[in-house]
């Protein structure tokens, strides 16, 4: 016996519209088996995970802020994985974003710099995470290096950069040996939109990137031409798309973004510069993309969706004593319902029994 | 002698009643066949008629909307591919099902049950290449290799299998004649051996040849069951279209002037390990003539292809000269704005994006033109064009604006052509124009590229198909392990010379062609 995939003659819309449903409530039937077997109620962890955030007005909020990291390093994901290339480093990118941005703040702290400090403080994460996602899309061009190891492999690079730069050379002097740089000035924080408020303008960048990005994939050449290297590679050759020139482009795009979402966290919620500036939104936003679809309304919803799973985690943690863990388990069990519904959907599994040669 | 014998029994396999619905559209309607032990039956109808449908629902890729299967009298559903190999059917598809990265033998072992590895896969490739005059290099990648030898690993990859029923869907479109004639003693010795064939091709003459029992498609449906040596090729093409198909009109006066294309001697080393180098490759095209180009698949027509169009520019400038202006170091796209069209050899994935609707396809090639404004895809624009090819050329699909995988192989010819035909290009360069298309699209395609010449551009046109070649051209030449024959009108070829020179030995008989 063996099982195989069949591809579907037809494809119900229906089926194709409910998938992700089907594929949520798979996910927490799975995830509540789970924490039975771990001596909990399931019943009262849906309610801390999701019931309980989804009521209350400060998670809320803090849904919002856990989103758009998570928003806007996808939607700079989408761009790859629509033109079948594998950035798996957005958490490198994020992180140096973060260090190029954050090294503004500091070399400008305490002095009488202006307004001017937080634009380019922005400018210079998303140049900083561009150009470490172009690391691994040279390589690729050029030596034929994959590009899934190399980005992977970098991320372990940017976390170590940052763990010395916050030990060493950025250290506080007057942080008691905590390894943490200075706070940043106000010159040099990205400031909430409702005064007292917690969602910082972070969101509005992501909730612009989802707007751009609309119109890119959906209305321009550019956008035709990922969905063609994506699709069909040869014809995109024939096209006249250099496929080196997709390559550079699109890891620059979501590296970019990767370093716009590293820099607004670290100035907008952190505040100054630590060893751990991220809890994996580089990692998660990987399976936001895949929930998304890779479209850009659908990546939206689907980091609105994830941030619960984080907000919920935490609260679990206190609560029910569950380890924080158990939100990144949960994450995966999440991905791997999704994209199973979809291949679902397309595809008939079929237990086949052996052919006849034996 | 076989189908001589009555059938002891009940047939090898019956199709009752099968019916296949696409929306709106019955792809097969009603269809009844059977075919006998050791038969070799053809299944005839122009393109779009759903033969390819049909073959399919009998090899278990997609499932009937109604009807039955019986394999040797008992009804059978056939689910899969998997559960088809299982009963000993084996088929050769219209489209190839090739992993470009792999090798031949990787390809083959892949495909395989268990039982079968590499080094097993390599000593019984050689041994039924050679019996079969399939020639293969076990080690080659298949991104390397033409058409012809793709289908030639298909094939293989089929017979290694010792299926009961053998299904080839337009498995000689792209083979040589010698090639088709050594597939057809292989599948006279496998008949004789037992093994049912049925048979899909556009080419009536080699039906006649081979087949004692035909079975003709119009619109889905079966219109007749005939015995096709008892009826001419021209009484056969009538049934399939229901009307008669005319020749192509070639005889309107023509006076080449200006050179549109030259290529001066042009060398290429090969692309991979085992690609064809191109070795000094002189080429004129003046405007108002159709070139042709012929030759066995394989003896670097994808690497000339390649070279003219951009996808691999040359390393020197004047080595392609196209419009007057230098231009062997320009990519694809620039060549199209001197007004250069190509349509190259493989249409599913290479002319056009599988996955993508029409419209979204004549992206490929327009973008630089209409269907474009400072980067914005123009997408009413784009649906325009997509309706005036499809209307243009008579396209066949099965909605207003189908993914380019929906239409039948002979349709998307015909789109993939009409696209680079209706831009009016200054220059055409067509590999395997009529592949896979039936008599009377084949006619409106090469009639279309003689009225294009006429029109005043240059076309020209590589192809395996000889018969094609003396219709449409007016000037040939051979090519042969990478190198060009001298190009002569087309009255100074005979067919023996063009024979001669495919095979290399031209130039041991040298002057006895020469002009
Ligand atoms: N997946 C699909 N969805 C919708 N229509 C389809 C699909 N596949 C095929 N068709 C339509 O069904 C009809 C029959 O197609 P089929 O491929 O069987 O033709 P064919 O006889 O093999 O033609 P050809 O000689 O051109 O290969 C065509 O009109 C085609 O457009
Ligand atoms: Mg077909």
């Amino acid at each position: 016996m063996r099982f195989e995939l069949t591809p579907r003659t037809h494809v119900s819309p229906v089926m194709r519209a409910l998938a992700p449903v089907a594929a949520f409530i798979t996910a927490f039937l799975i995830a509540g088996f789970v924490i039975w077997l771990m001596g909990r109620s399931p019943v009262a962890a849906f309610d801390v995970y999701v019931l309980q955030p989804l009521s209350d007005p400060w998670a809320l909020q803090e849904l919002l802020v856990k989103a758009t990291p998570l928003a806007l390093i996808a939607i700079g994901l989408s761009y790859c994985f629509r033109a079948n290339l594998w950035n798996i480093g957005a958490e490198g990118q994020y992180v140096i974003g973060a260090v190029l941005g954050g090294w503004l703040a500091l070399k400008t702290h305490g002095t009488e710099a202006g307004a001017w400090v937080l634009p380019l403080m922005l400018l210079l994460g998303v140049i900083g995470g561009a150009l470490y996602g172009l690391i691994p899309a040279f390589l690729k061009t050029r030596f034929g290096v994959n590009e899934i190891l190399t980005s992977l492999m970098l991320v372990y690079v940017a976390q170590l950069i940052l763990d010395y730069l916050v030990r060493g050379p950025w250290r506080d002097p007057k942080g008691f040996n905590f390894p943490q740089s200075v706070t940043f000035d106000p010159s040099a924080t990205l400031h909430p939109i409702l005064e007292g408020g917690r969602v910082h303008y972070g969101a509005v960048f992501a909730a612009i990137a989802v707007l751009v990005t609309a119109v890119v994939l959906g209305r321009t050449l550019f956008g035709y031409r990922l969905k063609l290297t994506g699709d069909a590679p040869r014809a995109a050759r024939f096209a006249g798309f250099s496929s080196k020139a997709t390559t550079m482009a699109v890891f620059a795009i979501s590296g970019g973004l990767a370093g716009l979402a590293g820099i607004s966290e670290v100035s907008g919620q952190i505040g100054q510069l630590q060893p751990s500036i991220s809890p994996g939104y580089g990692f998660t936003a990987i399976t936001v993309a895949f929930l998304g679809r890779l479209n850009p309304v659908g990546i939206l919803l689907a980091a609105l969706v994830v941030a619960l799973t984080f907000i919920g985690g935490e609260s679990a943690q206190i609560l029910l004593k569950l380890p924080l863990d158990l939100t990144q388990a949960f994450q995966g069990i999440l991905l791997m319902c999704v994209l199973a519904a979809d291949a679902m959907v397309s595809y008939r599994i079929r237990f086949a029994t052996r052919g006849g040669g034996k | 002698m076989k189908a001589d014998v009555p059938p002891s029994g009940a047939p090898l396999v019956e199709l009752k009643g099968i019916s296949k619905r696409y929306g709106d559209l019955l792809a097969n309607d009603g269809i009844d066949l059977s075919i006998e032990p050791g038969e070799i039956h053809a299944l005839l109808g122009e393109n779009g008629a759903g033969k390819s449908t049909l073959v399919k629902i009998l090899y278990g890729v997609i499932e009937p909307s109604a009807g039955e299967i019986r394999w040797e009298g008992r009804p059978v559903s056939i689910g899969s591919p998997v559960e088809a190999r299982a009963l000993g059917l084996g088929m050769v598809f219209q489209h190839f099902s090739l992993f470009d990265e792999l090798s031949v033998a990787e390809n083959i072992a892949v495909a395989l049950s268990d039982e079968w590895n590499l080094s097993t896969v390599r000593s019984k490739l050689g041994e039924i290449s050679s019996t079969y005059g399939l020639a293969l290099n076990a080690d080659r990648a298949v991104w390397t290799l033409s058409a012809g030898e793709r289908q030639r690993i298909e094939i293989v990859r089929c017979l290694l299998q010792n299926p009961r029923l053998l299904i080839l869907d337009e498995p000689t479109s792209v083979l040589t004649p010698q090639e088709s004639e050594h597939l057809f003693t292989t599948l006279d010795r496998l008949s004789a051996e037992g093994c049912s064939i049925l048979y899909i091709s556009h080419k009536l003459e080699e039906v006649r040849r081979l087949c004692r029992r035909a079975t003709i498609l119009r619109a889905g449906r079966v219109v007749a069951t005939i015995d096709p040596r008892a009826k001419s090729a021209r009484e056969i093409a009538a049934l399939m279209v229901g009307n008669e198909v005319g020749e192509v009109r070639t005889d309107a006066p023509h006076h080449p002037e200006g050179e549109i294309l030259r290529v001066a001697n042009l060398s290429m080393p090969p692309a991979g390990l085992h690609g064809q180098a191109l070795r000094d490759i002189n080429l004129v095209a003046r405007a108002g003539e159709v070139v042709g180009i012929a030759g066995v698949a394989g003896n670097g027509q994808s690497e000339l292809f390649a070279a003219l169009s951009g996808e691999r520019p040359a390393d020197r400038a004047d080595a392609v000269v196209i419009a007057g202006k230098a231009s062997g170091i320009m990519g694809i796209d620039a060549r199209r704005r001197l007004g250069a069209a190509f349509v190259p050899e493989e249409r599913l994935g290479h002319a056009a994006a599988p996955s993508h609707r029409l419209s979204e396809n004549t992206l490929i090639s327009h973008a630089a033109a209409e269907v474009s404004r400072s980067g914005f895809i123009l997408v009413n624009a784009a649906k325009r064009l997509a309706r005036s090819i499809v209307q243009s050329f008579d396209v066949r699909t099965p909605e207003g604006d189908p993914q380019a995988r929906k239409l039948s192989g002979g349709n998307l010819q015909k789109f993939v052509i009409g696209r680079e035909i209706i831009r009016k290009p200054k220059l055409i360069i067509v590999d395997q124009p009529t592949w896979g298309v039936d008599a009377g699209a084949a006619r409106l395609i090469r009639q279309a590229l003689v009225d294009l010449a006429r029109a005043g551009s240059a076309v020209v046109v590589v192809s395996q198909d000889l018969d094609e070649l003396f219709e449409v051209a007016d000037r040939m030449a051979v090519i042969h392990h990478g190198s060009l024959s001298p190009l002569r009108p087309i009255g100074e070829w005979t067919r023996e010379a063009v024979g001669l020179e495919m095979l290399g030995v031209a130039q041991a008989h040298g002057g006895a062609h020469a002009v």
